[in-house]
């Protein structure tokens, strides 16, 4: 077989298959039984660190007082 | 010791620039080479002035690298108004022929200025906003300072050396005629060794990251760093005639060619417009709607359909071409079926907002993040529809196409970006706001009203086109010859022309507002600046 038919095989056979199965495997896996926290924890990313890297605000806290 | 080296590396730059410079083919490329070699010996200067000087204290790692940020929001601001510049001047001489000027031919006519606009306005304006963003939201959402030091530098500077060697090229005829991926082999190089330096800074910052979770806007820009670093080395595989010459041959030719030039093309919109855009609306609709996104499974879910789906879609450019059925037919179906993580992802930034609609009342800023994220709802709705064989063969060619791409580009691309801006500025410079907000205001309505002008006019203009270009008579001649639908277009086209106006009189007025903001506004007050890691410059 010539090297575009094999990869033509392979493409809508096997790499379909692969492809679909990891898909299904990430939305399974997101909605998994107590990802809620691990999520909510993830969406309130933009919401902290806004200044400082998380390394330096621990030194800096006491600091200001 | 560094210096040394720095010295030696811009001497054989510059050197060499030189010597291709005298045995240059044509002009352009002649053109090029004097322009590096001006910058490698104006660097070779500098170097050489502070070499064996005292060098400052090494940089903490207690800040955020956030002035090549700052350069970054200053080129994106710079570069969109002169690309929305050439874009008005070409939409202009498109209704008044005479604008080419008979003493600019072959420099100024509107064949050598289109690439010019549309490479400035998505290169340089687009890549420009991505990258700055992407070094700021990648910062704070991995809670550390960029990775590689001067790295990010590099990357800043040597984009715009790219920018501005692809465009002095494009102005002398240097192109090899794949739209949006006009520049020549050398240029292309720079830009791969350029964004390998990119991925490198982006992917180094997320492995020294202090959050457990990477923030799914990092995944986006991720995603557009990679994916257009494989479409950039695959569209332009192709050996330079002569290393003294700007001319190169392609690898591929035909069908072959034509469908890698269409899946990078298509690609660069899914990847460059959509993906590394969506990290924008990831990071900054939360940011200024002061609440997490609406739901994070389904960004996830959204990445990564979007990333599955677009891939494939290239094909639909080639409707109706010698590209065989099933591969057209394959690109029509993932178009279509794209509809959902477009709609999907379009859902999860309105909703952020849900509780906090009132800001919409009276947030300027927010009120353009949302009405971009309209107009990639309605765009990402005709694309599809576009993509479908049916219709496309009324489209296809037709101004309905750029219509299409404008009501993306300055809708979604061009409001979000304004709207990072407008966020990004007051923050980067240590102000406490902007200068003006009704001057937002004014702004957002102008080129609000300028897209509807533009997508309108363009709608009209290309469906009268299709249809008049397949109108037979009872015996089954063509009723119309092209120049007729030329001259049917002409009062679109000077309406176009007017969109595209007030579009970036719109822009102007950001600008200016802008600068204020860094002259005139008030600095947030001493005791709450000593909070912050990086003072004002």
């Amino acid at each position: 077989m010539d090297t575009y038919s094999a990869l033509r095989h392979f493409a809508d056979s096997w790499g379909l298959l692969l492809m679909f199965l990891f898909f299904l495997g990430m939305v399974i896996w997101i909605f998994r039984p107590g990802s809620k926290r691990t999520h909510d924890d993830a969406a309130s990313i933009p919401l902290r660190n806004d200044t400082a890297p998380a390394a330096a605000r621990v030194p800096e806290a006491p600091a200001q007082k | 010791m560094l210096n040394y080296i720095k010295l030696i590396v811009l001497g054989v730059v510059a050197l060499f620039a030189l010597i291709a410079a005298n045995y240059a083919r044509d002009v352009a490329y002649m053109v090029n080479a004097l322009t590096i070699f001006l910058l490698a010996a104006g660097l070779f200067l500098w170097t050489l002035r502070n070499t064996d000087e005292p060098v400052p204290a090494r940089v903490r790692e207690l800040s955020y690298m956030d002035d090549v940020v700052r350069a970054g929001v200053i080129a994106t601001a710079f570069w969109g108004v002169i690309g929305f510049a050439v874009g008005v001047f070409i939409a202009t001489q498109l209704a008044f022929p005479a604008l080419n000027f008979e003493w600019a031919q072959g420099l100024a006519n509107f064949g050598r200025l289109r690439p010019l606009h549309t490479s400035a306005v998505i290169f340089a304006f687009g890549g420009n906003a991505l990258i700055c963003t992407s070094f700021y939201v990648v910062q704070r959402t991995s809670a550390t300072r960029l990775w590689g030091g001067n790295l990010a530098w590099w990357v800043f500077w040597g984009y715009q050396l790219f920018i501005v060697l692809a465009a002095t090229g494009y102005l002398l005829g240097a192109t090899q005629s794949k739209e949006y991926a006009e520049p020549e082999w050398y240029v292309d190089w720079l830009l791969t060794v350029v964004w390998v330096a990119y991925l490198l800074v982006f992917v180094g910052t997320i492995i020294k990251r202090k959050e457990p979770h990477i923030y799914v806007a990092n995944w986006f820009y991720l995603s557009f760093i990679i994916t257009v670093a494989m479409l950039h080395i695959f569209n332009n595989l192709s050996i330079p005639v002569s290393i003294w010459g700007s001319k190169s041959v392609q690898l591929f030719s035909g069908v072959q060619d034509a469908m890698t030039q269409w899946w990078y093309g298509h690609n660069a919109v899914g990847f460059f417009l959509t993906a590394g855009f969506l990290g924008m609306m990831y990071y900054f609709v939360p940011k200024q709607a002061e609440r997490p996104v609406f739901s994070y499974k389904l960004s996830i879910v959204h990445f990564w359909a979007l990333i599955f789906l677009y891939i494939w879609a290239g094909p639909h450019h080639l409707h109706y071409t010698a590209l065989p059925d099933w591969a057209s037919t394959l690109g029509m179906v993932f178009s279509i079926i794209l509809w959902m993580p477009s709609w999907g992802g379009m859902i999860n930034g309105l909703m952020t907002l849900s509780g906090a609609w009132d800001k919409l009342r009276t947030d300027p800023i927010m009120r353009m993040l949302v009405i971009s994220i309209g107009f990639y709802g309605m765009s990402t709705f005709e694309g599809p529809m576009m993509s479908i064989r049916a219709v496309n063969s009324l489209s296809h060619y037709t101004d309905w196409t750029i219509g299409h791409v404008h009501s993306g580009a300055l809708g979604w691309n061009g409001m979000i970006t304004f709207g990072a801006l407008y966020f990004l500025t007051p923050k980067l410079w240590n102000r406490e706001r902007l200068y003006s907000l009704s001057l937002v205001s004014w702004h957002f309505w102008l080129a609000t009203i300028g897209i509807v002008l533009y997508a309108a006019s363009m709608w009209v203009t290309g469906i009268m086109e299709g249809l008049m270009w397949r109108e037979v008579d009872a015996n089954g001649f063509l009723v119309n010859s092209f120049a007729d639908t030329v001259s049917a277009k002409f009062p679109m086209y000077v309406v176009r022309a007017l969109g595209g106006l007030l579009y970036i009189s719109g822009a102007i007025i950001m600008c200016y507002n802008l600068w204020m903001t860094v002259k005139r506004a008030p600095a947030i007050e001493a005791e709450a600046a000593t909070a912050h890691a990086t003072p004002a410059e």
